[in-house]
């Protein structure tokens, strides 16, 4: 699928610049997201090794398994596959709380823990986990409360009532993230998705 | 009422992380966990995984930028516009619906234009930032999640975020429509 649509994505955007006449834009376009992929990696890399080392302290001192027992119920439903008592379970719930406050930076670096945590349950294969997906439709549907930067965006622009948008925010995000996390789970066992079908 | 909702949330965003820190720490010692090392320990995995998700990152974001410089982005608006009209989809939105999973800053960008030029209280202000808000940049998560555990087959992760996102956008447009129409 994603070679799909890196190959949509190039194909389209280098056939559409010769009718448009911009095959130096697309050229300096091309040479800076390389430069930014690389700035923003490397910027990660300090925050990533905070939580990691936080995450590592909270799992020594069973403060992920008190947090995950108590949210057990509703995890072990979404990930069925993921053995309750299991790192993975801690680290996605630190994820997702920290999406919800809008922590931008530290959800990723701790959602990239939970994807690790899922993998070594996915003994290393290059292929996605069930777990894995459900996860990530919860990551890219967004959870969040409080849209922080629109809000801040909105206030810079003038508006009036910069946080109106705050319930209208809210009901989209539950219905996409609602609906999402029953597509993965649905598609999950469909003809071409499943897991022996990519092993083959 | 929705204001103070969101001081309190705003102000929980503040505390958040130095309470995280002193409770993990605390809780750690008080465990007998040796937190020096154990932190450290723990930290030395970040530096490899930043590094790991360069190529990833690479990849993801040449082809969107490619995409995007080439114009090809206006005409898959362009395109859609007829279609969508009629549902009662503002053309103003359009850009930010097909933007919004592709390119973070981009739909950044196209939030602030638009607030400016139709006024950030406006329908398609809000219709603008509830978009924004609710959703989130599907494609990079997707290669920065992947990417850092080396998974390259993502079985149905794709279909079901694109599912999800438009769904959110169409809820997005529909309640803005019902609330601030």
């Amino acid at each position: 699928m994603i070679n799909w649509i890196w190959l949509g994505l190039i194909v389209s955007g280098v056939i559409v610049a010769a009718f448009t006449g911009r095959m130096a834009e697309v050229t300096n376009a091309a040479f800076d997201a390389a430069k930014t992929a690389v700035t923003l990696s490397i910027g990660l890399i300090g925050i990533m090794a905070l939580w990691l080392g936080l995450m590592k302290i909270a799992e020594e001192g069973g403060a992920v398994r008190f947090i995950a027992r108590l949210l057990r119920p509703v995890m072990t439903r979404l990930f069925p596959d993921v053995p309750a008592e299991h790192p993975a379970m801690g680290s996605m719930l630190a994820n997702i709380a920290a999406n919800m406050l809008g922590l931008g930076n530290s959800a990723t670096a701790l959602g990239l823990k939970a994807m690790q945590d899922l993998q070594s349950l996915n003994k290393g294969s290059a292929t996605a986990s069930n777990a894995m997906v459900t996860f990530l439709v919860i990551n890219t549907t967004s959870v969040t409360v409080i849209p922080a930067t629109v809000i801040a965006l909105r206030a810079s622009a003038g508006s009036m009532n910069p946080t109106s948008i705050i319930g209208t925010t809210i009901i989209a995000t539950i219905c996409s993230t609602v609906v999402g996390v029953i597509s993965a789970k649905l598609l999950q066992r469909a003809k071409g998705y499943r897991m022996e079908a990519q092993n083959v | 009422m929705s204001e103070n909702i969101s001081m309190i949330f705003q102000e929980a965003s503040v505390w958040a992380i130095p309470i995280i820190f002193l409770i993990i720490v605390v809780v750690g010692a008080i465990r007998r966990v040796k937190i020096y090392e154990v932190f450290v320990e723990g930290a030395k995995e970040g530096f490899n995984v930043g590094v790991r998700i360069i190529p990833y990152l690479v990849a993801i974001l040449v082809a969107i930028a490619v995409f995007r410089a080439s114009g090809a982005m206006d005409w898959v608006v362009a395109a859609l516009r007829p279609i969508l009209s009629p549902l009662g989809v503002p053309p103003e939105v359009l850009p930010m619906a097909v933007i919004r999973p592709l390119s973070g800053s981009g739909a950044l960008g196209v939030m602030t234009e638009g607030l400016n030029t139709y006024g950030a209280d406006s329908l398609i202000g809000n219709m603008l930032s509830t978009m924004m808000g609710s959703t989130e940049t599907t494609f990079y998560v997707l290669a920065v999640y992947f990417g850092s555990v080396a998974v390259r087959r993502s079985r149905h992760a794709v279909p079901a975020c694109l599912i999800g996102d438009a769904v959110g956008i169409t809820i997005a447009i529909t309640i803005c429509n019902l609330v601030f129409g």
